[in-house]
């Protein structure tokens, strides 16, 4: 836990040591308020709803998830820091995890930043807040899940471009299949519907908080950091 | 020439036993065991059948050119990458199998000393401090004791990535020695440094040098010479020579001696004549003079046999030097056998 805990403050402190934390997290909010205010057209139709937030949020999250992870484990390869890292008497789970957490703490923090939004606009009308807190759960779990690929992706190469197109590349295919989803042939359609980030978003931000969609976003991230922890194993085998 | 090879500790594997291992770690006092270690790469070996013992308190020099397999031999003792075959023992501990404990006994320096650019130095100790599993209540003393030692006092408060490579590899050093390992390894720790700064490091390893096992990989001679008691030189992923730099040298070593003589003498002839000397196996002209290479050893009963075929032959004698052997002879000699 201790090795977790330190591997994790470092991590979060370096995110905030650069220009490019503050920076990919001011982009995030630019993009989503312009996504809601111009595309959701929020003023336009006078409803008080983060209806269109919500429906456009996974999108914009496959770009800046991405961007946020793809340093995580690609730019230790490269700059040699990982051989001193993995040297140390530290388990490349407690790596992995730390990491992780570290990743998921600056996404959380543009997240929750954007209850900028709601709250302006429960000024201008009746917001419907359970919708929102569900909507905002449903963010932090597709987030986590994002977090993950990512991670997997940073673990995958040693260079940052390539790690943020393979993590964008499995986000955005997988909510394309859920867009997608009334042009499936419906013999495929249950299968595409359950991989599918954004159907299981879409339950959540309704509101509605059931097990199997939680468990989906959970098995998923524990499965992306299995596969990390393996990645990076794997330079002990043969 | 003794090589210092031991019998092969076969215990069984996943063997739990502590008392038995503690007993046999005593008895061995062997703080690094390596014993036919190989390491694949497809088809290409970059380390094969090498084995050696590192008893405690040695502080061991691996050289030989660039690609020899230092560098993938400690990358397997500090559990960086896998053998494909053979055993790797710290302390008794196997590499593969006790890997958490192996990396707990010793301090890593790799080539190139990869640091985290954006801390500080005071942050980077105490994120190595906590890494390398340092009881907080004793971080903060380590990390002083380390910057005195280290000489890190000026710059605790510099990024890393703007310190000059002289105080980088001192942070290096610092991070490898924070948790008072018994062994630490150190890949090329003065590659990159002008004369001044690798004079700072040597003696730097040398004070550490006195209460740890110290393995350190270079291709510069002189470091290794200075500081290291024994040598392992590799070449092509193999173990050509083990021992003492004054073992090794004189094993591998060829005494000579150089000789000049006036312009009148004919070099066909000389050489011709010195060759036929006992104790001579060849003699060869060169721009600075003719060179004697010896059989054994240079006495004064060989000098009076060359004084006598000086004088014999009507030569005028200018200068007559022992040619002493360096380990950068030897290292020529030995690496470059082999080659068109």
């Amino acid at each position: 836990m201790g090795n977790t805990l330190t591997i994790f403050r470092r991590e979060l402190g370096s995110y905030f040591n650069s220009p490019v934390g503050y920076i990919v997290v001011t982009a995030f909010l630019v993009g989503v308020a312009y996504l809601w205010i111009e595309v959701g057209q929020v003023f336009v139709e006078g409803e008080a709803t983060l209806r269109g937030y919500f429906y456009w949020a996974p999108f914009i999250f496959t770009l800046f998830v991405p961007a946020v992870t793809m340093r995580l484990l690609a730019e230790e390869k490269n700059s040699g820091t990982l051989e001193i890292l993995i040297t140390m008497p530290v388990r490349d789970w407690e790596v992995v995890v730390g990491k992780f957490l570290a990743a998921l703490a600056v996404i959380t923090v543009a997240i929750l930043l954007t209850l900028a939004f709601p709250i302006t606009l429960s000024q201008f009308g009746d917001l419907d807040w359970g919708a929102v807190v569900g909507g905002y759960l449903g963010l932090l779990l597709l987030a986590g899940a994002y977090v993950a690929i990512g991670l997997m992706a940073s673990s995958w190469t040693s260079d940052q471009v390539v790690s943020f197109i393979i993590a964008w590349g499995i986000t955005f295919s997988l909510w394309l299949f859920g867009k997608l989803l009334p042009l499936m042939p419906s013999a495929l359609a249950p299968v595409v519907e359950y991989i599918s980030l954004d159907t299981h978003f879409g339950n959540i931000s309704k509101g509605v908080i059931d097990s199997r969609d939680i468990i989906y976003y959970l098995s998923l991230i524990v499965a992306c950091l299995f596969l990390a922890v393996q990645s990076l194993d794997s330079r002990r085998w043969k | 020439m003794p090589l210092a090879r031991g019998s092969a500790t076969s215990r069984p594997v996943g063997s739990a036993n502590s008392n038995r291992e503690l007993a046999m770690e005593q008895a061995t006092d062997a703080m690094i065991q390596v014993e036919n270690l190989s390491k694949r790469y497809g088809a290409k070996y970059a380390v094969k059948g090498i084995s050696f013992r590192v008893p405690r308190g040695q502080v061991l020099g691996f050289i030989g050119p660039n690609g020899a397999g230092k560098t993938t031999t400690m990358k397997i003792l500090t559990c960086y990458i896998a053998p494909t075959s053979g055993t790797a023992k710290v302390t008794g501990l196997d590499v593969g199998q006790r890997s958490l404990e192996v990396r707990q006994k010793i301090g890593y320096l790799p080539e190139d000393t990869p640091l985290y650019q954006d801390l500080t130095v005071l942050e980077f100790l105490q994120f190595a401090a906590a890494l390398r599993q340092v009881e907080v209540s004793k971080r903060t003393d380590r990390i002083r004791s380390v910057a005195k030692v280290c000489g890190l006092y000026e710059v605790m408060g510099e990024s890393v990535g703007t310190l000059s490579k002289g105080y980088r590899q001192r942070v290096g050093l610092a991070q490898a020695m924070i948790h008072d390992p018994p062994i630490l390894i150190l890949d090329e720790p003065t590659a990159g440094l002008d004369p001044n700064q690798i004079v700072e490091i040597r003696e730097l390893i040398k004070e550490v040098g006195r209460k740890k096992t110290v393995l350190l990989s270079s291709h510069i001679l002189p470091i290794v010479e200075a500081t290291c008691g024994r040598i392992i030189l590799i070449s092509r992923g193999e173990l050509i020579a083990d021992g003492t730099i004054e073992d090794v040298v004189r094993e591998h070593g060829q005494q000579s001696l150089r000789l000049r003589l006036d312009d009148a003498a004919q070099p066909e002839l000389v050489t011709e004549k010195l060759s036929a000397l006992d104790g001579v196996v060849g003699c060869s002209a060169g721009e600075d003079g003719f060179q004697i290479n010896l059989e054994g050893d240079d006495d004064d009963e060989l000098r009076r046999r060359v004084h006598a075929c000086v004088t014999d032959n009507n030569w005028t004698l200018l200068e007559l030097l022992r040619r002493s052997t360096s380990l950068e002879d030897v290292f020529r000699k030995l690496t470059s056998a082999g080659k068109a």
